[in-house]
């Protein structure tokens, strides 16, 4: 008469926990790791090889921006990679729709609905230079603090790259 | 007992919260109405649709399955298609071939190119014709 009732009862707090927990990191803000050096010295700043995943920084992704999708130059994204979706990519938002982007060769034009990424470490990222500005619907999130290692906890501040950009 | 009412009064407006939240969820299927670019399936007005949220993640999705995408033009927009093709020769790796089944007033993928599978957010797999008109039809009876 006990223990089934008990185990019932638990059942049910965890799923309640469950899916409040759920809810809140897809509406409000969640904590992932970052992974690579695409973005250093922002995040990651160490560049060896043998980063492991419990050195990667730790950042808050806030979910409240997916609300009208209103983004300024400088933001730090999460999106679903263009190329497939399973992968999310994190980089700083350069360009805005209708805004004309500089790259070494020509002047691209960012379309409605998308935006153009690049990560800070230009060297070794794979960004918008490579394919292309990316639509705005996948963006999964905008980072605005750093919560790991402690000695960099802060906020991300937006960082808006001079003379590449001429918005309409 | 004063706890017992307030615990669960505290349980249900939790779940009332998550259940109704305007953001996209897993576990959801939603409705809505839509416009010309379906026609015939779908029709103009007072059509109300029912999409679940899961198969697309599940990789269930193949060519000719109603889904609903977000807009790669307006992110705050959605549409409704039907996906022509899956990835392949002429469609590059991790995107869909996109078209509404009017093919006069559609705005698809023959105008802003092939779709980022990221951006399907369902699959639509039942329909209401004619909903408006029934709902406000049983408005009016009851007013």
């Amino acid at each position: 008469m006990g223990t089934p009732s008990v185990l019932w009862n638990v059942a049910k707090k965890c799923f309640t926990v469950g899916v409040i927990t759920l809810t809140v990191s897809d509406l409000f803000a969640s904590i992932v790791p970052v992974r690579g050096a695409s973005m250093s010295p922002t995040f990651n700043p160490k560049t060896n090889s043998l980063l492991d995943s419990l050195s990667d920084d730790r950042v808050l992704v806030e979910k409240l921006c997916l609300r009208n999708y209103k983004f300024s130059h400088g933001d730090v994204i999460v999106f679903s990679s263009p190329n497939n979706h399973k992968e999310k990519h994190v980089k700083r938002i350069v360009g805005l729709p209708g805004d004309w982007v500089g790259t070494i060769y020509d002047v691209v034009h960012v379309p409605e609905g998308h935006c153009w990424v690049e990560g800070d470490n230009s060297a070794s990222s794979l960004d918008s230079r490579s394919f292309g500005p990316v639509p705005l619907g996948l963006v999964k999130g905008r980072i605005t603090h750093i919560l790991w290692p402690p000695q960099r906890v802060g906020s991300v501040d937006r960082k808006i790259p001079q003379n590449r950009v001429s918005s309409s | 007992m004063e706890n017992h009412g307030r615990e669960a009064m505290a349980r249900a407006s939790i779940s009332f919260a998550c259940y109704t939240s305007p953001m996209p969820t897993y576990y959801r299927p939603t409705m809505s109405v839509l416009g010309p670019s379906m026609l015939p399936t779908l029709s103009i007005t007072g059509d109300v649709v029912l999409v679940e949220r899961l198969s697309h993640r599940l990789g269930k999705l193949g060519s000719g399955d109603l889904v609903r995408v977000r807009s790669p033009l307006d992110p705050n927009k959605t549409l409704t298609k039907r996906v022509v093709a899956m990835e392949g020769d002429k469609v590059p790796k991790g995107h869909v071939w996109i078209q509404g089944d009017n093919l006069y007033v559609s705005r698809d993928s023959r105008h802003f190119g092939p779709l980022p599978y990221g951006l399907i957010e369902g699959k639509v797999f039942m329909g209401v014709s004619n909903a408006k008109s029934i709902v406000s039809g049983f408005v009016h009876r009851m007013s």
